[in-house]
């Protein structure tokens, strides 16, 4: 689990990824390169193995894998898949691309 | 089908699919069994077809009658709202979540809140059915409708290589699941998930004609097992779904050689004296005011005067109307209805389709438990369906009451038009006792007649007779035969004075005749007598007329003697022997 320091407009980000798959380590690879480059400093990653917690899996409503999960700032916001697109990545962020 | 598929499969000892029974009414019956056990099952049908309320009877009775935990997967509903949609249903479901016996998973897919960044796949639905499975070690699982995943998630080629990993996956499990899919447009299911479920298919339906809709189901395919291949009509109402498949009972129900009263001596009479089979089906049939009603109350008054119970399905009068009706008749119904004996069970035919008054009628004979029933009339239903379902439901009525052993006793009313008449032909090869009331004009008047078309397994009687009413209830009078020909009614009663008359007639000629004779006889022996008389007279005259010759005789020859004595005096004067002795 990585975790940075929180700031006031920091991003709450949570991957949701079920093992080490290939898809999951290319997910978190991407959105790691996408927030250095876009939000340094500013963000969160939690990574939730659904295969070691399946339980979550109903209770954050999470079908496709993998999931990323913008907990803050509000609105909620869903990305799915192994976030090489990083366009589309970026939209479904909110983040302006600098 | 069923005795004759299973014993060869048996007998060969070939792998028999096992399968998971659903606890529907019927459904079992069309399947020999249920839902292929450990395999998904596609149930596919348009909107408001009754797939989720199937899907979750197949959950809930697995839960309660079946000991087989199951899990709901529903993309549409909210666990609430499906809760209490089918808690219509009178089925617990919060109950049995509590008891851990079914779990709600509620999958929530909002394209607006997605956005798909790089290849991705199901595991997360796996994941999550995977693990409401493993919870309460469910057998069952529904997933109600997958392809809302198709309106969620826009990669269609992930979504049906995912598909296909999820059914391959389900059977894996070994759990027997059913999968919900709208009908599309000339396939079985929008987006052809029956490409993915090849084991069974079954489709729902539901119709409306004339205003009437009426749902049905049909096995579509149902892969290495028998399976009735008909569209079978089916009902949701509170009591839950019921399937009802004409072939469920087959024809090999109990028979029974008891006997059940008419309600009319008469009538009995004609049956061997001891009236209808006890469990047979009686079709009356007759024009309107033939009297069907009042033959139909007479039977039902009996089966409740013995005691028994009685459901009087009344389609075109109401309850209060018949007892009324039936009072001129001598009848007093309102006495077993207060006893609890007679039920009167009165709805428009057009109120709903055929099938829901089938299962409502089932419905009441299963809780009442009646020794007989009376459908009043059975042609009226013509209004709720085409000719076709009015002759396969009294099929399955018909055999529903049989295998229950409840007499039945349908009126028909047939007025020669050719609606009815295809009724008749079709109901009348159904029933075991077919009982005609005409009603035959004839001098300016209408007659009942009466008369017993067929009645299976006795020797009844071939008459026609004449049907009266009076307030003491029906009599059957037979009908005048003559040289006339058959008349009833006042003819019969003018035909009969008329004999009557005749008769006193004859009678009065024959004594007539019978006097003149006497008087004849009696006047010859008179003469007789005269003339015997007359006999007599001459007689006697004829013996005086004797006597005088006689005397006259003797006055003759005295006088000669005396002549000759005088003579020989004269020559010598010896005794008036001598010349006697001269003589000599």
């Amino acid at each position: 689990m990585t975790a940075t320091a929180m700031e006031q407009d920091g991003y709450n980000l949570r991957l949701y990824v079920a093992g080490q798959t290939p898809k999951s380590l290319a997910a978190l690879a991407n959105l790691k390169k996408l927030c250095e480059t876009h939000l340094p400093g500013r963000y969160t990653i939690e990574v939730i193995d659904l295969m070691k917690d399946p339980a979550l899996a109903q209770r954050d409503q999470i079908v496709a894998i993998p999931t990323l999960i913008r907990q803050l700032p509000e609105p909620l916001k869903r990305i799915i898949g192994d976030l090489s697109n990083a366009e589309k990545v970026l939209v479904g962020l909110d983040i302006a691309p600098s | 089908m069923k005795t004759s598929v299973r014993p060869r499969i048996v007998a060969r000892d070939l792998p028999v699919i096992a399968k998971s029974p659903t606890g529907i009414d019927g459904l079992d019956e069309v399947t020999f069994g249920g839902l292929p056990q450990g395999r998904p099952t596609l149930l596919c049908g348009a909107a408001g077809c009754g797939k989720t309320l199937f899907a979750m009877t197949f959950l809930y009775n697995g839960a309660v009658d079946y000991d087989e935990p199951g899990v709901f997967i529903a993309f549409e509903e909210q666990p609430e709202d499906l809760i209490t949609n089918v808690g219509s249903l009178s089925y617990d479901v919060e109950r049995l979540i509590e008891q851990k016996k079914i779990v709600v998973d509620h999958i929530h897919l909002d394209r607006n809140e997605i956005e798909e960044a790089g290849d991705y796949d199901l595991d997360g639905l796996f994941i999550r059915i995977g693990f409401a499975i493993d919870s309460i070690g469910a057998k069952r699982v529904v997933i109600d409708t997958i392809e809302t995943l198709f309106g969620g998630l826009d990669n269609q080629a992930v979504l049906r290589s995912e598909l296909r990993r999820l059914f391959e996956w389900l059977k894996s499990k070994g759990v027997t699941a059913i999968i919900t899919g709208e009908r599309g447009d000339g396939t079985l299911t929008r987006y052809g998930l029956e490409e993915y479920v090849a084991d069974c298919v079954i489709l729902l339906d539901n119709r409306v004609h004339d205003q009437l809709s009426t749902r049905r189901l049909r096995v579509v395919k149902y892969r290495g097992t028998a399976h009735g291949t008909n569209e079978y009509p089916f009902i949701i109402d509170q009591e839950g779904i019921t399937v009802m498949p004409i072939t469920s009972s087959g024809l090999s129900h109990d028979v029974s050689t008891e006997r059940v009263s008419t309600g009319i001596a008469d009538l009995d009479e004609m049956l061997e004296g001891r009236g209808y089979y006890k469990g047979s089906s009686i079709l009356i049939s007759g024009m309107a005011g033939a009297g069907k009603s009042t033959v139909s109350a007479h039977f039902a008054n009996s089966i409740c005067a013995a005691g028994q119970r009685c459901i009087y399905f009344a389609l075109e009068e109401s309850p209060q109307q018949i007892v009324r009706n039936m009072k001129s008749v001598g009848l007093d119904l309102q006495q077993w209805v207060d006893r609890g004996l007679l039920r009167f069970s009165a709805r428009r035919p057009n109120l709903y389709g055929l099938e829901t008054h089938l299962a409502a009628m089932h419905r009441e004979v299963k809780e009442f438990d009646p020794a007989a029933v009376v459908v009043d009339p059975i042609s009226s239903l013509m209004g709720a369906g085409l000719a076709g379902d009015v002759h396969s439901m009294t099929l399955r009525l018909i055999d529903f009451l049989k295998s229950r052993g409840v007499t039945a006793l349908f009126t028909n009313l047939g007025a020669g038009s050719a609606e009815t008449a295809t009724t008749e032909m079709q109901i009348s090869s159904l029933t075991d006792t077919w009982l005609l009331l005409y009603n035959r004009e004839s001098n300016g008047e209408h007659n009942r007649q009466l008369y017993l078309l067929k009645s299976r397994g006795m020797a009844h009687s071939n008459q026609v007779r004449e049907f009266l009413m009076g307030s003491d209830g029906i009599s059957l009078r037979e009908v005048y035969v003559g040289p006339e020909g058959v008349l009833t009614g006042s003819a019969r009663v003018a035909q009969e004075v008329r004999d009557r008359a005749d008769r006193l007639l004859r009678s009065q000629d024959m004594e007539r005749r019978t006097r003149e004779i006497e008087r004849r006889r009696r006047e010859i022996a008179a003469q007789i007598e005269t003339l015997k008389a007359q006999l007599v007279s001459e007689e006697g005259e004829m013996e005086l007329l004797n006597l005088e010759g006689a005397a006259r005789e003797d006055q003759r020859s005295a006088d000669r003697i005396a002549l000759v004595q005088s003579r020989s005096s004269k020559r010598a004067a010896s005794s008036p022997s001598q010349p006697m002795t001269s003589r000599k």
